[in-house]
């Protein structure tokens, strides 16, 4: 057993996410450099994070704004749902903005930057704030001549921060070849975080990584992150350490005929199921019963659709004799609809492990994630499908993916990019035979338990989906 | 019609002018602590003050550690920092103020070259 190393002390930020990834929150009573491209986030999350350690550590903080004015600060916050005025008057929070007059300075010898630091000391004197953000340091760099002088009343600057024992945000702009433009992340030598907003085919995809963190382990990855009216989300979405508990636990189906191919128990729960079937073939179907049987056992269940309104659906259901509307009211069924285009491939997954994370569900099912095969590459959907599987199984809950194909094609070559990941795979195809055109399902795999070999005829009646014993082959 | 319009002008450019030199200069220079940066600063002012601007000017040494609500009120960041109250237009001046031209230029007692 190895020894546990000490870890810095750690300052909780309250930001969705960022208090995982960083195994605690930004390192206590030290400067982290957040930086980034225009648009990306910096300013909101300095305000989060006082607005966070106001509200729900009890820590008062400052923010000195170099770029906006208190007042555009405070609409610009207010539309997510950050209240600063109230904040402000309770004095738990301190917004100074100090101009910079980028024309009118002339430099007529040495000098230093004493005068910020009595007034942010005031500043932080004022309600005993524990929490500083300075938002840019570019802008203090654009507006001050000598940059040999600023860089050294940077230096001074972070120690006074730690000596004043503040937990403080510094944000700067990205640099072409420097992560800040001025090249000032090699003074802050505790914790450097950066963000990135970018527009991939049209569509905007922000991401967040932790390039430096002294002392402290942390992901290393890129996350996606979300920016909406509860502020920013980062979904630690990789824990692929394959070591989550396997469950004994078997859950029904919605269709006993269907349980019975399972050796009469249905699906184990916790795992991953695909089922794979052309176009109207009543994939759909078979999602509502499994989704109608998770409600009838007071289980909730959250559905995705990518392809059809949840009254849509939840009226075609209504046709084969499923009440799934029953089922809304209670919060045992919630319906999430999005077009694949609107978003990027990691927003997706961001919003809908957001949604997760609030809904709670025993059951997942997306319906179909075939929509976001046009998207991207098939690799980076591979690896989303991944992460969330991943993400589903480590929870506990049990995922349902449902696959369109093409007639004609073989079936299996679009799904072999994530049938090696997921434990149960179901076939829907018409079958001819013998003049007939039939829908037949059958179970390629299913791990961890016998399952039948049949192809078994599958129709789609007023009262349900319902599968014959055997598929009729006579002669 | 036009002629004397643009004669008047010129007048009052050239009164203005005349009038320029002899402006009076209020001048605040503000400091943080009794430095050796800040004494320096108020050396170099009170010469310069004496030498371009004898008997028209006035000028306040203010110590911010004394006055710290001025930080905010006067936008300061850099010390020291000597403002150009008058004439206008308002100028801020940074650093100890070695650089006699440079503080000419700052003041508007110098064309900027």
């Amino acid at each position: 057993m190895s020894e546990t190393r000490t870890q810095l002390p750690k300052s909780n930020t309250g930001i969705r996410g960022l208090d995982d990834i960083t195994c605690g929150g930004l390192p206590k009573g030290r400067t982290t450099l957040v930086c980034g491209n225009a648009g990306c986030g910096k300013t909101l999350m300095g305000v989060e994070f006082l607005v966070r350690g106001a509200t729900e550590f009890n820590e008062p903080g400052v923010f000195m704004a170099f770029e906006e004015t208190a007042d555009d600060l405070i609409k610009n916050v207010d539309s997510l749902g950050f209240s600063l005025k109230a904040l402000v008057d309770q004095k738990k929070l301190s917004i100074d903005h100090v101009h910079i007059e980028h024309s009118g300075i002339v430099e007529a010898g040495e000098f230093n930057l004493e005068g910020l630091f009595i007034r942010l000391a005031c500043a932080i004197d004022a309600i005993g704030a524990k929490r500083v953000v300075l938002d840019t340091i570019e802008t203090l760099f654009g507006g001050l001549p000598n940059p040999v002088i600023l860089r050294a009343e940077l230096r001074r600057l972070f120690l006074w921060l730690k000596q004043k024992d503040v937990t403080a945000i510094v944000t700067g702009e990205s640099g072409i070849d420097t992560l800040t433009r001025y090249g000032i992340e090699e003074y802050v030598s505790d914790c450097v975080i950066v963000l990135d907003h970018r527009i991939n085919g049209q569509l905007s995809t922000r991401r967040m990584r932790i390039a430096k963190y002294r002392g402290s382990f942390h992901g290393t990855n890129e996350y996606p992150f979300l920016i909406d009216e509860k502020g920013i989300s980062i979904l630690p979405i990789s824990s692929l350490s394959l070591n989550h508990e396997a469950l004994d636990e078997r859950i029904s189906s919605g269709i006993p005929k269907l349980d019975s191919m399972f050796g009469g128990q249905g699906y184990y729960r916790g795992s991953s199921i695909l089922i794979s079937g052309t176009a109207g073939c009543g994939k759909s179907s078979i999602a509502a019963h499994f989704a109608d049987a998770t409600c009838r056992r007071g289980e909730r269940c959250l559905t995705f659709l990518f392809e059809e309104s949840p009254s849509q659906l939840m009226r075609n259901m209504r046709s084969i004799g499923l009440d799934l509307e029953q089922w809304v009211s209670p919060g045992l069924l919630q319906l999430r609809a999005a077009r694949p285009t609107l978003y990027g491939l990691e927003m997706h997954l961001a919003i809908m492990i957001k949604a997760i994370q609030e809904f709670q569900p025993h059951v997942v099912i997306m319906d179909p994630i075939s929509s976001f095969w046009s998207h991207d590459e098939n690799f980076e959907i591979k690896a989303m499908i991944t992460r969330l599987v991943d993400y589903l199984k480590y929870a506990g809950i049990t995922a349902l993916l449902l696959n369109l194909s093409s007639d004609g094609e073989f079936m299996e070559h679009t799904d072999t990019g994530i049938s090696s990941i997921i434990d149960t795979w179901l076939i829907l195809r018409n079958i001819e035979l013998n003049g007939e055109r039939n829908r037949g399902l059958y179970i390629i795999k299913s791990r961890g338990m016998s399952h039948s070999n049949q192809i078994r005829e599958f129709m789609i009646t007023d009262s349900g989906i319902d599968l014959n014993d055997s598929m009729n082959t006579n002669g | 019609m036009s002629d004397k319009k643009s004669r008047d002008s010129f007048d009052d450019f050239e009164q203005h002018l005349v009038a320029s030199t002899e402006d009076k200069y209020s001048l605040r220079l503000y400091v943080a602590g009794m430095s050796t940066m800040s004494m320096r600063a108020i050396d170099n002012i009170k010469r310069i003050c004496e030498e371009e601007m004898k008997g028209r000017y006035d000028l306040e040494v203010i110590d911010l550690y004394q006055r710290p609500s001025l930080v905010a009120d006067e936008q300061i960041i850099a010390v020291p920092t000597l403002i150009k109250k008058l004439p206008h237009p308002l100028r801020h001046i940074i650093g100890d103020l070695s650089n006699k031209e440079r503080v000419l230029v700052g003041l508007d007692l110098r064309k900027k070259i």
